[in-house]
């Protein structure tokens, strides 16, 4: 990119300045497998026009039997979705749609270690493409909340069943969102918050 | 409903040692650069700010310190806030003249890799390049960790309600 023309290089809008009294950043991470709606919901409840940040991942090519040794390494780009939401003078929210692949997420430092928790975004036509995420939260005791996203032909099912398909314990909770509506991805991030502030509570959150 | 089944995992991580609290918003908006005392070196104690200067609330061990002596990297997360110090010198590279244009409000690092269209590990080597320069200062963010802050996640709370 050509860094000199400064008069149209991008920024953010003068409405989007943060205050100068800033002081800190959290951020919450939106998960699940391909196609859930993750860039949906994050730029339904960000107040600034959604970004994306990306990293270049260079690999050897894995299972692949050949003599050619780094001749074969492949760069795969990888980008992420965010959005931001103003809480305090001092205090402000950033949201992640994050590729559910764990092998990307080691190229943002801290992602899931640092946030204060994750939505799991699921489509209940294919549940299983969000199963590994979770699993990698768990393993990671990175405390989450599951969020059905209500595809018009996607099933509907009674969410004890739901909960006993994703094998989530009672304490964790699960809500359905239509994440193009703000009013609905709000709710959401609602009740992961509250759910995060129930773990406080109890002394459960490690 | 018949389909896949998933079987819950075990955490495989100890958790992350604890942490001093949130601290609470500073006393009075500070102007201009606000981190000029955090960044001293002067004591060569730069990343104090716990309980041992008896101000459990003091803002500093916000900023992350980089560019010491011995050296150290900055750790830049994601959403560390950098706000510039100064404006760009006539030695600055074009791209680190964009950085401190950019950051004349804080800005989080997600934000300039977005706007600069630069991966986010440019991004950080170039950022390092700047804190050490002291043209930047950074506001690290604050992460989860095993002592929970309810006052924090209820200043959220209240926060996602206004939108
Ligand atoms: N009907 C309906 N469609 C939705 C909803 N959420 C997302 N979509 C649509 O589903 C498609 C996928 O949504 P995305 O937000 O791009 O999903 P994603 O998780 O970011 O997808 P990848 O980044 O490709 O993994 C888009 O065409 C959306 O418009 C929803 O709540 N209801
Ligand atoms: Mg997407």
């Amino acid at each position: 990119m050509d860094f000199n023309g400064s008069d149209t290089l991008p920024g953010p809008r003068t409405e989007d300045h943060l205050p100068h009294t800033a002081q800190a950043a959290v951020k919450i991470v939106i998960v699940g497998g391909f196609g859930v709606g993750k860039t949906t919901m994050v730029g339904s409840v960000s107040e600034i026009r959604p970004l994306t940040t990306e990293e270049t991942m260079t690999q050897a090519g894995v299972g692949v039997d050949d003599d050619y040794g780094s001749e074969t390494k492949t760069a795969t780009t990888v980008a992420m979705d965010f959005g931001r939401i103003g809480i305090t003078d001092q205090l402000v929210l950033y949201l992640f749609g994050t590729p559910g692949q764990e092998r990307f997420w080691f190229l943002w430092n801290g992602l899931f270690e640092g946030a204060l928790g994750a939505v799991v975004l699921v489509d209940t036509r294919r549940l299983e493409v969000s199963f590994d995420v979770m699993g990698r939260l768990e393993e990671r005791g990175v405390p989450f909340i599951v969020a059905v996203n209500s595809f018009p032909d996607g099933p509907r099912y009674p969410l004890d069943d739901l909960r006993t398909a994703l094998d989530l314990t009672a304490d964790i909770p699960i809500v359905e969102c239509d994440v193009r509506r703000r009013a609905s991805s709000k709710e959401v991030l609602m009740t992961l918050m509250g759910f995060l502030h129930s773990l406080a509570v109890s002394g459960a959150l490690t | 409903m018949t389909g896949p089944r998933r079987r819950r995992r075990q955490p495989q991580h100890q958790p992350p040692p604890p942490e001093p609290p949130f601290p609470p918003p500073p006393a009075e908006p500070t102007e201009g650069p606000p981190a000029a005392g955090a960044l001293a070196s002067g004591d060569g104690t730069p990343g104090e700010g716990g309980p041992a200067d008896g101000r459990p609330g003091n803002p500093e061990r916000l900023y992350t310190i980089a560019g010491a002596a011995d050296g150290a990297r900055a750790e830049l997360d994601l959403v560390t806030l950098i706000v510039a110090r100064s404006a760009a010198p006539p030695s600055a590279s074009p791209e680190g003249a964009a950085v401190l244009r950019l950051c004349g409000a804080p800005l989080s690092v997600a934000e300039l890799s977005a706007y600069l269209s630069l991966p986010f590990s440019a991004m950080t080597v170039l950022i390092t390049e700047l804190i050490t320069a002291e043209l930047v200062q950074a506001r690290a963010p604050i992460v989860r960790r095993a002592l929970p802050d309810r006052s924090l996640l209820e200043a959220v709370m209240h926060g996602l309600q206004r939108l």
